[in-house]
């Protein structure tokens, strides 16, 4: 399969690799997808106290699309308010690296981990209830 | 080096030149173009000569009457024929049929197709080191059992089962035998004078030959008798109609001939480099390979990295042309069936890449293929958040996962 050339840059020099402490009161932690599957995306975040996405990492078990969109992911979740970093939709992930219909579930699971990011973050502070 | 280095002689193998030489004399009107079929003149005649010189290359390379070749455009045919060949003919017999789960997709999809039709099969499950045994079968036979279809030698895992021993059963059972032979032609020995299989498929392009080129083993004593899937000219003792295409066949023919002259020294020298390779990866850490370490071809090496998913392997391997076990690639985002029905577990089915030595392979591209999977395997796990978690002594089988 050919690959875009932002999914071949984003593989070959993949942005925000790492951990972060996920017992952290300022760290969000999103674990998203099954190995049964194929793709495992771990996406991190750090936020300051008004709410500013400080810092992202992410660590994915996956194909290059799958590596490439959580890469994606963190470079635009840094320096948003984690409600504007809710509001990034697969689609515009999937459109920025030109993925195939096939990789689209990727951007998809992405997505996901973005949410659930920012959802364990708000938990964390109680902005929302515990589920 | 050539580059990327070929490591995929079990998807095909590139024409051997001295093949291609043959197959070249046969298509320009100063060559031998004629039409086998034509008894009315020398062009006909000529073209004859060589398809039944070819027709006992085959033979000879598996021990078999050259009688017993029936020339078809691949072993996917030749499952085909065989397959449904037996089943429609036999079906007053009874309806039931007997197969494996690792059998290849030419060997499955003909067997579903006739389920569809009426038939009731067996899908037989290995044991975790790939083999099908005799007594699985034994196990599975009916009554109304027709026929039993075994491959010789695995495509993803390269093992070999106990043909011999399986022949023995069913002969005994009065059930036809085939036998799909597509990965073993010319990198085991086949000795069907001793052996007793009924119907054996082939394929050229495996064995250094040209593509769309196969043959079918139909034994005479005691004689097989199969239902013609493709109707015509009557060619091929009217089990396969269709102009027999001379180049194709004469290249098959060298391409067996080589084989059965070559195969014992040809074999020593892979098996060293596949152990070669697999000396300089096998410290690496949560490694393992699939299917038996014993009962397996020289050429094939199938590696799961856990922790790594197969694709993205792929990807970093540039410099060299493997496969994966995922099929990922073939947009099905299944992991390897093959993989599966071993009882491996998913994401050492989805870490899976198939290593295929072939004729041309040198010790200068093993090296160097063996230093770049360590590099590429190291970086991909670096970025696996499985990894993380198998290094902080998480249990993954017991992490609740979002599958979707």
């Amino acid at each position: 399969m050919a690959y875009s050339e932002k999914v071949l840059d984003h593989y070959e020099n993949p942005r925000n690799v790492g951990k972060m402490d996920a017992d952290a009161p300022d760290v969000g932690t999103g674990m998203v997808g099954a190995p049964a599957c194929g793709d495992v995306m771990r996406l991190q975040i750090q936020v300051s106290d008004d709410g500013i996405i400080q810092d992202a990492k992410f660590k994915t078990y996956g194909c290059g699309s799958a590596i490439a969109s959580s890469s994606l992911a963190t470079e635009w979740m840094k320096g948003k308010t984690i409600d504007e970093a809710e509001l990034i939709k697969n689609t515009t992930i999937a459109e920025e690296l030109a993925l195939p219909p096939v990789k689209i579930h990727c951007s998809v699971l992405a997505e996901d981990a973005i949410k659930a990011a920012v959802r364990d973050y708000k938990q964390k502070k109680g902005l929302i209830k515990e589920v | 080096m050539k580059l990327p280095i070929y490591l995929d002689y079990s998807a095909t193998t590139p024409v051997d030149p001295r093949v291609a030489k043959k197959m070249c004399e046969c298509l320009t009107l100063e060559g031998n173009f004629g039409n086998a079929a034509s008894r009315s003149h020398v062009y006909g005649w000529r073209a004859e000569e060589a398809i039944e010189n070819a027709r006992r290359q085959v033979a000879d390379l598996i021990k078999a009457d050259p009688r017993e070749i029936v020339w078809t455009s691949g072993a996917t045919e030749s499952n085909n024929l065989a397959i449904k060949g037996a089943a429609h003919f036999y079906v007053s017999k009874g309806k039931h049929i007997i197969t494996s789960k690792l059998e290849h997709k030419a060997v499955l999809d003909t067997t579903r197709q006739l389920e569809r039709e009426g038939y009731e099969v067996t899908y037989l499950e290995p044991c975790e080191d790939g083999i099908i045994t005799a007594d699985m079968v034994a196990e599975a036979l009916r009554d109304d059992t027709i026929l039993v279809s075994i491959m010789h030698v695995n495509n993803e895992i390269g093992t070999i089962n106990d043909i011999a021993a399986i022949g023995e059963l069913t002969r005994s059972k009065g059930v036809l035998f085939h036998v799909d032979a597509a990965q073993s032609a010319g990198k085991v020995e086949i000795d069907l004078e001793n052996t007793k299989v009924d119907l054996m498929s082939f394929s050229a392009h495996k064995a250094y030959g040209p593509k769309g080129m196969g043959a079918l083993y139909v034994r005479r004593k005691p004689r097989v008798r199969l239902e013609a899937q493709m109707h015509g000219g009557g060619h091929e003792r009217g089990m396969r109609s269709g102009t027999l295409a001379t180049h194709q066949i004469v290249g098959m023919g060298e391409a067996f001939e080589l084989a059965r002259l070559e195969m014992a020294e040809e074999s020593q020298r892979i098996a060293t480099l596949n152990k070669r390779f697999y000396d300089k990866v096998r410290d690496m850490d949560e490694l393992y390979l699939n299917g038996s370490a014993t009962q397996r071809v020289p050429h094939n090496l199938n590696l799961s990295f856990n922790y790594v998913e197969g694709e993205s392997l792929i990807m970093a391997l540039k410099d060299m042309a493997v496969s994966s076990g995922s099929a990922c690639t073939s947009a099905s985002l299944e992991p390897s069936y093959v993989l599966r029905a071993l009882g491996r577990s998913d994401e050492l089915a989805h870490s899976s890449i198939r290593f295929t030595f072939g004729r041309f392979t040198t010790e200068e591209e093993v090296d160097y293929a063996a230093g770049q999977i360590r590099e590429a395997v190291q970086r991909l796990r670096d970025l696996s958040p499985l990894w993380d978690m198998h290094n902080d002594g998480v249990d993954l089988s017991k992490v609740e996962w979002q599958a979707h």
